[in-house]
């Protein structure tokens, strides 16, 4: 647990001093500034973060990658891999200890977009059910795309590529709903199933459905475990 | 007998199709340093990636204190201090927090790393850089801080690739002097293609070429055994044309080589292997009414001994 702890402590504290975490947090935060404050030019106004949710979820596609991409490509090419690979560390403390470091960023960041919440609570009369569950929701997703970006982190030493192939597989996701109409019978079914969006939906709508929760739950469970494989087969090569 | 620390053996490893190492079996006693010697490509670093746990070999087997660095890599891991060739280091960390990093990484409480860091700043003569982030650092000290991180957790076992390459004479020095020191209490594997550093450094030396082990002895038996009493030096005082057939006269000269150095002429002779000439030739000499100003036996140097063995043509 100490070297999990350490892994992960070493970790955040790069992402707070490094120029690459702070560009991601500037963008998140002009740009879901920009999304929430659209809707309030309206003549009548609605008092939610749906906008804000709806821009997050398609912004994260980039920018989950970009925190993750960093990683473990950067062990592997600067061969630091080859003393974490020697120390006395179970794969798995390695890989847990990285991403409870981006998801601590991650958090920091949500943290920060609170004002949107709290500006709303001030100024006007929210629902609080969808904002408290929207939350919860974009929590989830950003766990699961930081998952995402994590394993292609593991499979290159190169950070552009781990980060390209990220977003595709994000990408991917997004728009998985969309073989519900276009891919007939049980596959159809089943891509349709994987996509973000009619998990996401539910949550923004103020729904917490369990199947949503196990949904990206599985999602982080899926792509940590090939995470560590793949850092583990890195002995196999 | 004290068991090995280390026990290598029938080491096998392929990279796609190709053998980087083919049998390759050794032992490291306790406290022992062995020094692995070859050109680039011979064999070196996959074999010490090997015994690191790093990866597995294709066949054969390591084990470290009695623990197989694959079925129990994690206890085998425990005891061992790594410095790869290429001295990976965290650049934006500073010596003192990387070392802190790599300690707890290696399983130390906070108050051991605490208690040894003070120590293992010292020994590697990083005193004044300890807040100095490593990306700052000449090669040199990045080259301590990689030999500190190998030690903090004072391991029994320590593999050093190349701990000597691309640093400046005096710290070479330096570099060997605290590996001589730290080979006292710990068993240890360095690898390198200088050839002095072997004879200066180790207790043995196991010579690898294009993946096996072509040699393996004590740098000074290694030089013996190849070269004994078969090659003599001999400086005469007499007209080379007469002394050159007379010298190859003498039973058991194989070979003798020519050359005039300002008016000095030597020669040097090669043996039948296990002859000592040196009386056959004296008198030889004197007996032609010449002057015998010198006559030595001359050891063949490391370096034609790891030519002779790694290259295939002869000297």
């Amino acid at each position: 647990m100490r070297t999990v702890q350490a892994v992960a402590w070493k970790e955040i504290q790069i992402y707070f001093s490094s120029p690459t975490a702070y560009i991601v947090g500037l963008i998140f935060l002009a740009l879901t500034g920009f999304f929430f404050t659209q809707d309030l030019g309206n003549p009548f106004p609605e008092a939610t973060l749906v906008p804000f949710f709806d821009g997050a979820i398609i912004m994260f596609i980039l920018l989950a990658p970009a925190l993750t991409m960093r990683l473990l490509a950067e062990e592997s090419k600067l061969g630091t891999i080859e003393l974490l690979l020697t120390s006395p560390v179970r794969d798995w403390e390695i890989i847990i200890g990285k991403y409870v470091a981006s998801l601590t960023f991650f958090l920091a960041l949500v943290i920060l977009s609170f004002f949107y919440a709290a500006l709303l609570f001030v100024f006007a009369d929210p629902d609080p059910g969808p904002i408290y569950a929207g939350y919860l929701g974009f929590i989830l997703y950003g766990a699961a795309a930081l998952s995402v970006g994590l394993l292609t982190s593991t499979m290159s030493s190169n950070q552009i590529v781990s980060a390209v192939v990220a977003m595709g597989i994000l990408l991917a996701m997004f728009f998985a709903d969309r073989a519900f109409g276009s891919v007939s019978g049980l596959a159809g079914e089943i891509i349709g199933e994987m996509g973000v969006r009619g998990h996401f939906d539910d949550f923004s709508r103020g729904v917490i459905d369990t199947t949503n929760i196990v949904y990206f739950l599985s999602v982080v469970v899926f792509f940590l475990f090939l995470s560590i494989r793949t850092l583990e087969s890195r002995r196999w090569r | 007998m004290q068991p090995d620390m280390i026990q290598a053996e029938g080491l096998t490893h392929y990279y796609g199709p190709y053998p980087a190492i083919q049998d390759v079996s050794f032992g490291v006693r306790k406290g022992e340093i062995l020094g692995f010697l070859g050109p680039n490509g011979a064999g070196k670093t996959t074999t010490m990636r090997i015994i690191t746990g790093f990866m597995p070999p294709t066949h054969g087997k390591v084990t470290l204190d009695g623990y197989d660095v694959v079925e129990q890599s994690l206890e085998a891991r425990r005891r061992v201090g790594y410095l790869p060739e290429t001295v990976p280091l965290y650049t934006d960390m500073s010596v003192n927090s990387y070392l802190k990093y790599m300690g707890t990484l290696r399983g130390m409480s906070p108050k051991a790393i605490k208690a040894r860091l003070g120590e293992v700043i010292d020994v590697c003569r990083l005193g004044d850089y300890r807040k100095t982030q490593i990306g700052k650092l000449s090669k040199g000290f990045r080259q301590r801080v990689g030999i500190a991180q190998a030690i903090i957790h004072e391991p029994q076992v320590l593999v050093l690739d190349e701990p000597t390459i691309g640093i400046d004479p005096i710290q070479v020095v330096e570099t060997r002097r605290l590996i001589k020191e730290l080979g006292k209490d710990q068993t240890v594997v360095l690898s390198t293609h200088i050839l002095p550093e072997v004879s200066m450094l180790c207790d043995r030396v196991l010579i690898i070429n294009e993946g096996k082990i072509v040699a393996e002895d004590t740098p000074k038996n290694l030089a013996a055994g190849l070269q004994g009493v078969d090659r003599l030096e001999v400086e005469v005082g007499g007209p080379a044309a007469e002394v050159l057939p007379v010298l190859k006269a003498i039973r058991g000269v194989n070979e003798v080589a020519h050359t005039n150095n300002d008016g000095r002429h030597t020669y040097t002779i090669q043996a039948e292997s296990g002859q000592d000439l040196r009386d056959a030739i004296s008198q030889a000499v004197i007996s032609n009414g010449w002057s015998l100003r010198g006559l030595q036996m001359v050891g063949m140097s490391l370096e034609e001994i790891f030519l002779r063995l790694t290259t295939h043509e002869e000297l």
